[in-house]
């Protein structure tokens, strides 16, 4: 049966991410992008909602079980408070999600109740890489098999808390395989770096890091000597960062269709004025139609459909474009007073711009 | 639960119509796009067939009976995602032909949405009779398009012999000709009982095959949709029966604009019908594409990030995304429907994009095609004539977009215009 109604849980799910993204992270997010960063009070509440928990089973530490499509309405929700918010609150998912799809029975027992059990910790993941061309399926990073070990070399970028994570999920190639490896804090040979600064989410701590001839036993690579498959996580990166950009667009486009309807222009207000209102249209229009993208990517991934990774990057590939628009149209309805940093357009935009290289910084 | 399984009747029933579009539909698509004015028969009498046999058929779908007042209703109903289905795979097949199917079309959908329980039981009963026989809606004037005030087709009461005098030109009218002259079937001609009342004024005169005064006058020679008959309609002092007005026979009020209303109503249930029409000939052109591009050894690598990828992929992947993404608005809006969610907004959304992707998509597949998509020797450029038209009628893009820009914004006609 086709249907488009979350059920019960999920709308109640929704309504309270939503409490949190319109009270704390709304209120929050602009001195968080001006200062670099949110309290750990406010992450910690909206880690307390227990999204993630829920994803979880309880053997685990958690209380549910793992549903992409749920995930989505999360992640949409939060984005809408404020994506820099949003990516803070989930960054310990970069860390535990793999470890649960790919780990071995032993590493998760060993690695994820710690993490899901407590308040919010810094837990982080390194896969981007700094070149323009930038493919987690390529990538430059690498990983040699020596003596039992793994040893591993490289540069990465855009790595969430690098510079106090507790545990790191660092993905390299291997064999021509993304393999993810999980190094603790104050490993040898992995150094951090600069603090990155971005054209956008500069309330996300992001840093450069450095991996040089890092050594990491066997133990620590996720699923071990047989290692893991990578594209159940490339999915549900892919889901998580499209799912992500819906909520900042309509973010963007509610903002965007209220100042509209106030502000006058021409003894009349500018939203009806036609070239407004149908970049309005056109910008719900496609928030709509692209949701449906994600949910059904969401929808084929929780239930094993053929060609569900392919209905993900399509997802993706939307949205991304759907981000660009729609922010940037909401700054153009907003003329002037789109470009100043005081109202939250224009970071949106910048945000906006962020979706096409952000993918690997979320999952759900 | 969000929920994107085909139920197993739909998935039966796109099954049976692909062979359909396949078999009936492709092999005579270019025969019938060369000669405009043939009639499909071949084509007529066996969707009539099968239609009378499955009854399906009209652009709206059948209501259960009633027990006590409440519907009977185990399953959740279906009816609406299965008509968009339907059309979606028969448009993919050939949309000029889809539009020869017999059966009531617009004009059925306007007595469903505004006839009395008599009039559907008199008027609706011979779309599932012996003979093919087709239903048309002729709202459109020559200066009457997009402005539906500004219609002029006049309806005067005869007291004396309790008929409606009708007086007007229409244009426009899909399928008029077989509606009127090739079968027992009617228009649905909308025009005025009150001119000094606009829209309030309007309502839907059933006008059928043999009435007096009536006289096609004119077929179009059109970019595409050519199989399909678009008419001119002239009534001079054509009379028809006081029961064949639409909706209640007692009310005959200037204030009551129901009447229009509900004529808008239909659109709100057709509207995302014809969206997936539009998905079915966009379909059609992005699988010729790809399948033309794997003959020259071009395959799509999905999962790459975008710097990687040729400009072909880059382009088909685009036009990939637009596809699945219009065609899932059309399924959400018509789920509402048959839900009974209100859905005028998700209605005129669907409609936006689906005109806008195909027009976006047969216009890139021509283009990425070279010699070979400019060429009558492949279907293509017919597709990119068929496909302008999905983003005119039943409303413009731009119309639609005026809707949706209403609802979003909580504005009437009045405040944006």
């Amino acid at each position: 049966m086709f249907s488009f109604e979350p059920t019960e849980e999920q709308k109640m799910l929704v309504e309270t991410i939503h409490r949190y993204s319109a009270g704390d992270l709304r209120s929050s997010a602009h001195a968080a992008e001006e200062e670099g960063q949110f309290t750990t009070e406010v992450i910690n509440k909206g880690w307390e909602l227990g999204y993630l928990q829920a994803s979880i089973p309880e053997d685990l530490g958690g209380f549910g079980e793992r549903s992409l499509l749920t995930g989505v309405l999360v992640a949409e929700e939060l984005a809408w408070g404020d994506l820099a918010g949003a990516l803070n609150v989930q960054a310990p998912g970069l860390f535990v999600i793999p470890i649960y799809l790919g780990g071995t029975e032993s590493q998760k027992v060993e690695h994820i109740p710690q993490v899901i059990e407590e308040d919010w910790k810094t837990y982080t993941s390194a896969l981007i890489e700094p070149s323009f061309d930038f493919d987690p399926l390529d990538l430059r990073t690498s990983a040699v098999e020596t003596d039992g070990y793994y040893v591993l070399n490289g540069d990465k970028t855009y790595v969430p808390f690098a510079d106090r994570a507790e545990g790191m999920v660092v993905y390299a190639k291997l064999n021509d395989q993304t393999q993810g490896f999980i190094l603790p804090k104050g490993t040898q040979g992995l150094h951090v770096g600069e603090r990155v600064k971005l054209m956008g989410i500069n309330g996300f701590p992001l840093y450069s890091v450095n991996l040089n001839q890092v050594r990491v036993p066997a133990e620590m690579r996720i699923g071990g000597w047989s290692g893991h498959g990578f594209s159940a996580i490339l999915d549900s990166s892919r889901v998580a960062m499209a799912a992500m950009a819906v909520g900042l667009s309509r973010a963007a486009f509610e903002y965007s269709r209220d100042y509209a309807r106030e502000r006058e222009v021409f003894g009349v207000k500018v939203a009806q004025k036609q070239a407004i209102a149908f970049m309005l249209a056109e910008m719900a229009t496609e928030i709509e139609a692209i949701r449906l993208l994600v949910w059904e990517a969401a929808w084929m991934i929780d239930n094993s459909k053929e060609n569900a990774s392919k209905q993900a990057y399509l997802a993706l590939s939307g949205a991304t474009d759907l981000a660009m628009m729609v922010t940037d149209r909401a700054v153009q309805i907003l003329g002037g007073y789109g470009y100043i940093r005081e109202y939250p357009v224009e970071l949106w935009m910048r945000n906006g711009r962020g979706i096409a290289m952000l993918s690997g910084l979320v999952l759900v | 639960m969000i929920d994107f399984e085909t139920p197993k009747p739909i998935v039966m029933m796109n099954n049976a119509l692909e062979t359909v579009a396949v078999n009936m539909m492709r092999p005579v698509s270019r025969q019938f796009d060369e000669n405009e004015h043939e009639i499909p028969w071949d084509y007529i009498n066996f969707m009539h067939m099968a239609m009378v046999q499955t009854g399906a058929g009209s652009l709206a779908p059948k209501k259960k009976p009633e027990q006590d007042g409440e519907e009977v209703e185990k399953r959740p109903p279906i009816g609406y995602q299965r008509l968009a289905c339907m059309l979606e795979m028969l448009s993919w097949g050939d949309v000029g032909l889809y539009l020869c199917t017999p059966g009531g079309g617009l004009g059925a959908a306007a007595v469903e949405a505004a006839g009395t329980q008599e009039q559907k039981e008199k008027f609706l009963a011979r779309f599932s009779g012996k003979n093919p026989t087709f239903g048309a809606m002729a709202m459109t004037e020559p200066q009457a398009g997009s402005d539906t005030s500004a219609i002029r087709a006049t309806a005067v009461l005869d007291p004396v012999t309790n008929e409606w005098v009708i007086n007007g030109e229409k244009i426009f009218v899909t399928a008029g000709h077989k509606s009127l002259i090739d079968s027992d079937g009617f228009v649905v001609v909308w025009a005025s009982i009150d001119p000094s009342a606009g829209r309030a004024g309007m309502r839907g005169f059933v006008v059928e095959a043999g009435t007096p005064g009536v006289s096609v006058t004119k077929l179009e020679q059109k970019m595409g949709i050519r199989a399909s008959d678009t008419v001119s309609i002239v009534l001079q002092d054509a009379r028809v029966p006081f029961e064949n007005m639409l909706g209640s026979t007692e009310i005959v009020k200037k204030e009551t604009a129901r009447g229009f209303k509900k004529a808008m109503a239909t659109f709100d249930a057709t509207r995302p019908l014809v969206a997936a029409t539009a998905v079915g000939v966009a379909r059609a052109a992005l699988e010729f594409l790809k399948e033309k591009l794997e003959q020259n050894g071009i395959k799509i690598r999905y999962g790459l990030p975008h710097q990687k990828l040729t400009s072909i992929e880059r382009d088909y992947i685009d036009m990939e995304v637009m596809l699945r993404s219009a065609w899932l608005l059309v399924l959400k809006a018509v789920w509402m429907a048959d839900n009974r969610i209100p859905n005028s907004k998700e209605a005129s959304m669907s409609k936006v994009r689906a005109g806008d992707i195909v027009t976006r998509i047969t216009q890139q597949a021509v283009e990425m095609m070279g010699p070979l998509g400019y060429s009558r020797e492949f279907l293509l450029e017919k597709w990119f004539r068929d496909a302008k038209i999905a983003d005119i009628y039943e409303g413009t893009g731009q119309i639609n977009r005026l809707i949706v820009a209403r609802q979003i914004l909580g504005y009437t006609g009045k405040e944006l215009r």
